[in-house]
């Protein structure tokens, strides 16, 4: 049994445990907000985008000489996966929830007999993947110096992924992020972004004709490496903006926890106090008895 | 009848700059400047370097842009940009570091032509604005 001093000191540390949890979980509210409202900024450029280039690659005239990063490569030996993750622990489960879907995909690729290469973003991804995957892995990022979500960082990525494509060393890319939900939820998602993927969102396309100027082909050359850059720094948004929120509702756990805990030890630490007290009580009677 | 469109500037991070009472859009597309009035035609086209002027009912405001898409539709501009200041915000000593470093890219050797004469644009442009 603790003594009544041993109790005294595992409340204090409890108890500034539970101050730091509750310090967290404000400021990742307060980013939280923030990460949110950038991603809703965000919103109309990436739809924008998406929306042109489906309009674009619907009226392609010529599907053989389309470009390489709407059509593919014509294989899928090589898979490319972009695991995104935070450079940051404490955040529940949120990077375990991409690593897992990655994994996932990457012994389901494996098993298919295909070639894998991994590029991380974010330092916590690589930590988990390097300990298996570390031969696969052939780029670390890692965003930890710039304060918030821009899109230079997006662009790097976007670039990187670009020229390693035109060299082929890869035919098909997927990125893997968590898509923001709400505070609680966060979906981790697989989402392929070479060669692009345009059937699933028939419904949004438009009727419209327009004047192209250049031509079809050249606007969509141009086109295509900006879409990359922008897919990541969507992903990117979302990827903070569910990282404030695991962060939050992980801390706002960790905060009851420790107040259930604190309430656990008290009431541990009064009943030997009161017992130290009865036994001494026990003793004196007896004492005064035996005179 | 009215002569005046919506223009919209997006940029990744947010929405730029919006207005509802455009008269003319001249936006630096690809092959050449092009000046946008209500009821031109659907056109999709993509930027070089240059100077975005919008006249509209309060004003002229101008921008400088590296690239970009501009999208034209229903009385709507849109113009998708990863690079934009106003023309008003930007100052001097910024313009010169722009000019430095695009020239330092020009003079790499690796760099395709089409970067070189988009660099090159991009100089001449920023060069007038000073």
């Amino acid at each position: 049994m603790p003594s009544l001093d041993d109790l005294k000191k595992r409340i204090a540390s409890v108890k500034s445990t539970q101050k730091i949890t509750k310090a967290m979980k404000m400021v990742a509210a307060a980013k939280l907000k923030r990460a949110q409202e950038n991603a809703e900024r965000g919103r109309p450029y990436s739809e924008k985008m998406n929306n042109i280039i489906l309009n674009l690659s619907d009226g392609i005239s010529d599907k053989e000489n389309a470009p390489k990063l709407l059509s593919g490569t014509g294989n899928d030996k090589v898979h490319l996966c972009v695991v995104m993750t935070s450079d940051r622990g404490l955040c529940g489960g949120f990077n375990a929830n991409i690593i897992k879907k990655a994994k996932a995909y990457f012994t389901k690729i494996s098993e298919e007999g295909k070639e894998l290469k991994i590029i991380t973003v974010g330092s916590k991804g690589n930590d988990q993947l390097k300990r298996v995957y570390g031969d696969k892995i052939i780029e670390h990022i890692s965003f930890k110096t710039s304060k918030n979500t821009n899109y230079f960082d997006a662009e790097k990525v976007g670039k990187l992924i670009i020229k390693k494509f035109e060299k082929i060393e890869f035919d098909i890319c997927t990125i893997f992020y968590n898509q923001f939900k709400n505070v609680i939820t966060q979906i981790p998602q697989a989402q392929q972004i070479i060669p692009l993927n345009t059937e699933n969102e028939n419904d949004k396309r438009s009727e419209d004709n327009y004047e192209f100027e250049p031509d079809e082909d050249e606007i969509l050359s141009n086109l295509l490496p900006k879409n990359i850059s922008t897919q990541i720094f969507k992903a990117m948004l979302e990827n903070s903006a569910s990282e404030q929120g695991a962060r939050m509702s992980a801390m706002d756990n960790a905060t009851r926890n420790a107040g259930e805990m604190v309430d656990k030890l008290t009431i541990e630490y009064n009943r030997s106090r009161q017992a130290a007290i009865t036994k001494e009580l026990i003793e004196i009677i007896s004492g005064a008895e035996s005179l | 009848m009215s002569e005046e469109f919506k223009v919209e500037i997006v940029n990744p991070e947010k929405s730029f700059f919006s207005q509802e009472d455009v008269k003319e859009a001249i936006v630096p597309a690809f092959e050449g400047e092009m000046g946008i009035l209500r009821d031109h035609i659907s056109i999709i086209s993509f930027l070089k370097p240059g100077i975005i002027t919008i006249h509209s009912k309060s004003g002229e405001e101008k921008f400088f842009v590296e690239d970009g898409i501009v999208e034209f539709k229903n009385n709507n501009l849109s113009i998708l940009t990863s690079s934009i200041f106003n023309l008003k915000d930007i100052d001097k000593n910024k313009v010169q570091d722009l000019i430095k470093t695009t020239e330092e890219e020009v003079n790499k050797s690796e760099i395709s032509d089409q970067v070189r004469f988009l660099s090159d644009q991009k100089i001449d442009v920023l060069k007038s604005i000073n």
